[in-house]
Parts: structure tokens; C-alpha cells; sequence
């Protein structure tokens, strides 16, 4: 096809938007509409990851120092946790340290074990990270074998409950983003469908007076996907302005705790890049497709 | 040249349309195709253009046989055809000048051959002071101009014409006539389907009368020979 092809087409493009006014704008609220949800959605979704996220990572293991090792058994422990595939890190956590750590988050009633001081009856500890937080508990089993190791402790029982809800809730996630990923594509392609109906006729024409299937297709193509970017434009600006306003708000309340939201960049630049390139993806398609209907004659 | 042999069409719905057609069109002839309604003249004007494809047979066309001619090359064949329709099926939203140039747009030509080409047409047909205007917001008669001008300004060596005074009136009709005999005159061959009997019996050319899907009459400078 020839530039000059290509900027017919371009122009024609633009012009036909402005010549359908309110077909442009069915379909253009149709894909704001609907990025909006899906926007508003993925927000809070990839937020509550985060959180998920921030949850997973605190989980580490214990592994209590058996008393009786002396240095070189504990460096051996440590050389033995380190090269398992799924560790991380090791880190050593002296048994006064232990002890500091228990008597600061038992607060006033936590001075009592100040007494122990003298003869503190708390191990040495090696603290261990793992790759992945769903190896926690492979990992806990594996140390348990271990020589000169008196208990492991990862957070039993509790840890296997929290991981359980963490991936219901991420696989619910991730269904209902599909689910409305494929309600976008479908109403959409729905509206640009009824759009491109009342424009048979126009296609029928085309091919009688010996249009090929591209020439057409091509200002169609082009029209869907400045519908698709064009309707991006208002869900981008109101979810960044809206996610603006609510990290300003909780940011600050949530300092101190264990929950951390995403920044505002880049995680508000990757949202509206993923809106803008889900609008163009879903106008081009929903055109072409409905388009190709019409080219048989 | 146009040949139809041994040409048969049968719809889906089990209706046959044409029974068996023979006939040879020669290069610069002006053929009226008439018959009552339900004859089978639709179907044969729309094999021309390749809208319709016979059961069986050939039809042959510039040397192109349409009943095997695949889809893919059906727009490269329409372009060397022009096709005029009853209803004038212009494009809604483009200009009288737009609507002329699309058919050149198609075929990739210059930017300046297609505004020479175009002003040339419209002059022909006299709409030249109309360029600017949208189809509705020109009379019948002014529609089928444009949709002339259009089926034309390919320079095609066959031009198909479908009813194209159906829809107007008898004065309107004798200019679009006019023009007609005008392409005509330049060596384009005409084949035209219609209904109107005054047309037919003054402006005498070649006429292929279809009942029942056959050729029952084929005579140079003929009648139209039905009551309308």
C-alpha cells in the first residue's frame, strides 16, 4: 500500500468519527464505561496483591539453635540451610537478641523477663527467608531434619490458613478480571458492531465499485482504535486523579502498619498505559471483526 | 465482449432464476434487457457485476470468465466495470466530488489524474457546479448523475445499468438517457435492465427480452413489446 494510501485512510478515519457523531458516541462511552470498571477494578485488586504481598514476605522460619552446638556446628547449620534451592537468605539472631526482641513486644509486662538476663534459656536463631513464601513450609520440614536443631517455628498452623485465603482470593482475582476483561471486549465490540451495522450499506457500495477488503478494512481498523484511545483518555484521568487522592488520604494512616499501597508512580502510569493499550487492542478488534461481516459481497 | 453459455442460476431456496442463457454482447453495443417482473433480469444484470455467480455455465466478461473468478479478485474485475442502480447507492456521508473519487481512490491513482479525471466526469454529466453538496441534498436526478459519473470515471469498457430511471420522472429520465447514449457514443458498451416502454420504443438499440429466466426475444433496434 502506498503512503499516500495510508494517509487516505487516516483522514478518512477522522473524518468518518466526526461525520457519526452519535455512533462515535455510543461507542466511545461504551469503552469509557467500561474501562472505568475495569480500571477501578484492577486498582484494587493489584493494591489488596500488594498487601498480599507485603503479608507473605514478613513469613520467615525459626530455626532454634540446638544449645549444645558450639561455632563450628552453627556455621555448619548455617552452610546447610543456605544450600537449599528455596532459601534466600540466613541470618543470625543471637539469643540476647531473642530476648531484647521478647521483652520489647510483651511492653511493660515483658520487664518481667528482664530477670532472665543473667541466664537467658532462649537458643541461638538462624532466621531464614525464603524465595518463595509457599516454600515456608518445605523448607521448615527440610530444617527439622537438620542436625543440631532444636524446633522450627514458622507461624504452624496460622501461616498455612493465611496462604490458603491469599491464593483463593488472588485466583477469585483473577477471574473477575477476566470475567470483565471479556464483558469490555464484548459490550465494545457490541457497540462498534451496531455502529458498523448502519454502515453496511457504505461497505456494500465499496466493494461494488471494486474496493478490496484491506482499502475497507483499513479506515475501519484506524476508527477503532482512536475510539479505543479516545474512550481511554476519561477512565485514565479520573482513576489517576481519584488514586491521587485516596494515596494522599490512607498514605499517611497507613504508616507504621504492615499494609503498604502502591506508589502513585509508576504504578498510575502502568495502569493508564494498560487502560489506553486494552481500549486500542479492543476498538481495533471489535471493528475488524465486525467489519468482516459485511465483505462478502 | 460479453458471452453468456449455456448460463443457469438456481437459488438456495430452490427458485431458478435464469434457465439456460446464450447470448453474445458485442463491444459498443447498447442492449435494453426488459421482461415482466420476476423474469429473471436482476439476476442476470447482478452475474454481470458478480454479485450473483451462475449454477452452471460461463459468462464471460473482458476475458474474464466470472463463474470461476474467486473472490479475492472480484474488486480487480469491478473496477474495469461500471455499475449504475435504480436506488444510485452513492456513498451517504461523502461529498458528489468524494463520491466520484472514491472509485479512483480504490485503484491508487495520482492525487492530480483523480481531480482532472473528476471535474471531466462531472462536467459530462453536468453537476459540476455541485461538488461541494451531500447526495441528500440533490434531486433523483441529480443522485443518478453522480452515481454515472462515478460508474464511469474509471473509463470502464462495459457499463451495467439497473433500472437507472426507476426511481425518476419522465423528463429526468430522458436526460439520464441522454447521457447514456453520450457514453455510448464514446465506445462503451451498455447493458441496461428497465421497465420503461417509451424509452425503449424511441431511443432504439438492441433489445433481449427474458421471461421465466430464457431469452424469448433478441432483436436489433426492437421494441419493448410488454403493457406497463
Amino acid at each position: 500500500m502506498k503512503i499516500r494510501t495510508v494517509g487516505r485512510h487516516a483522514r478518512e478515519s477522522l473524518k468518518n468519527i466526526s461525520r457519526n457523531g452519535w455512533m462515535t458516541f455510543a461507542s466511545v462511552s461504551a469503552v469509557t464505561v467500561t474501562l472505568i470498571l475495569v480500571g477501578v477494578f484492577f486498582v484494587i485488586m493489584m493494591n489488596l496483591n500488594r498487601v498480599a504481598q507485603t503479608i507473605e514476605d514478613d513469613v520467615q522460619i525459626r530455626v532454634h539453635i540446638d544449645v549444645a552446638a558450639n561455632e563450628k556446628d552453627q556455621q555448619t547449620l548455617k552452610t546447610e540451610l543456605e544450600r537449599m534451592a528455596e532459601v534466600k537468605a540466613v541470618t543470625f539472631s543471637p539469643k540476647k537478641n531473642e530476648l531484647d526482641n521478647l521483652v520489647k513486644s510483651l511492653g511493660e509486662d515483658g520487664k518481667a523477663f528482664k530477670l532472665f538476663e543473667q541466664d537467658n534459656p532462649l537458643n541461638d536463631v538462624f532466621v531464614v527467608k525464603t524465595k518463595k513464601p509457599t516454600d515456608t513450609m518445605l523448607v521448615a520440614k527440610k530444617a527439622e531434619k537438620l542436625n543440631f536443631v532444636s524446633k522450627v517455628r514458622y507461624g504452624q498452623g496460622k501461616v498455612e490458613k493465611l496462604f490458603k485465603f491469599i491464593k483463593a482470593s488472588r485466583n477469585v482475582g483473577v477471574v473477575l478480571i477476566i470475567g470483565l476483561f471479556f464483558t469490555a471486549i464484548f459490550l465494545i465490540s457490541n457497540t462498534i458492531k451496531i455502529t458498523i451495522i448502519a454502515r453496511r450499506r457504505e461497505i456494500k457500495i465499496m466493494r461494488l465499485v471494486g474496493a478490496t477488503n484491506t482499502f475497507i478494512r483499513w479506515p475501519f481498523f484506524l476508527e477503532g482504535l482512536w475510539l479505543g484511545i479516545v474512550g481511554s483518555i476519561l477512565p485514565i484521568i479520573l482513576i489517576s486523579t481519584a488514586y491521587y487522592r485516596a494515596y494522599d488520604y490512607i498514605g499517611p494512616k497507613l504508616e507504621g502498619t504492615f499494609i503498604k499501597v502502591l506508589p502513585f508512580t509508576p504504578f498510575v502510569y502502568q495502569v493508564s498505559g494498560i487502560l489506553m493499550l486494552m481500549g486500542a487492542v479492543i476498538g481495533v478488534w471489535g471493528s475488524v471483526m465486525s467489519v468482516r461481516k459485511f465483505l462478502k459481497v | 465482449m460479453i458471452e453468456l453459455q449455456e448460463v443457469y442460476k438456481k437459488y438456495p431456496n430452490g427458485v431458478t432464476a435464469i434457465n439456460g442463457i446464450d447470448v453474445r454482447i458485442n463491444q459498443g453495443e447498447f442492449v435494453y434487457v426488459v421482461g415482466p417482473s420476476g423474469a429473471g433480469k436482476s439476476t442476470f444484470i447482478k452475474m454481470m457485476y458478480r454479485e450473483e455467480v451462475p449454477t452452471t455455465g460461463t459468462i464471460t466478461m473482458n476475458g474474464v470468465n466470472l463463474a470461476k473468478l474467486k473472490m479475492k479478485k472480484v474488486p480487480l474485475f469491478r473496477r474495469n466495470l461500471g455499475v449504475v442502480f435504480q436506488d444510485f447507492k452513492l456513498l451517504p456521508t461523502l461529498t458528489v466530488y468524494e463520491n466520484v473519487a472514491f472509485a479512483l481512490e480504490v485503484i491508487e491513482a495520482q492525487p492530480k489524474y483523480i481531480r482532472k479525471r473528476v471535474m471531466e466526469v462531472l462536467e459530462l454529466v453536468n453537476l459540476k457546479h455541485k461538488i461541494k453538496m451531500l447526495p441528500t441534498e440533490l434531486s433523483g436526478g441529480e443522485q443518478q448523475r453522480v452515481s454515472i459519473a462515478r460508474s464511469i470515471v474509471n473509463s470502464p469498457k462495459v457499463v451495467i445499468a439497473d433500472e437507472p430511471t426507476g426511481n425518476l420522472d419522465p423528463e429526468t429520465s430522458w436526460e439520464i438517457m441522454n447521457i447514456f447514449e453520450e457514453i455510448n457514443n464514446r465506445g462503451t458498451t451498455i447493458v441496461m435492465a428497465t421497465h420503461n416502454r417509451e424509452i425503449v420504443n424511441t431511443l432504439k438499440h438492441r433489445v433481449i427480452a427474458i421471461e421465466s429466466g430464457r431469452i424469448v426475444r433478441d432483436e436489433q433496434r426492437g421494441e419493448y413489446g410488454y403493457e406497463n
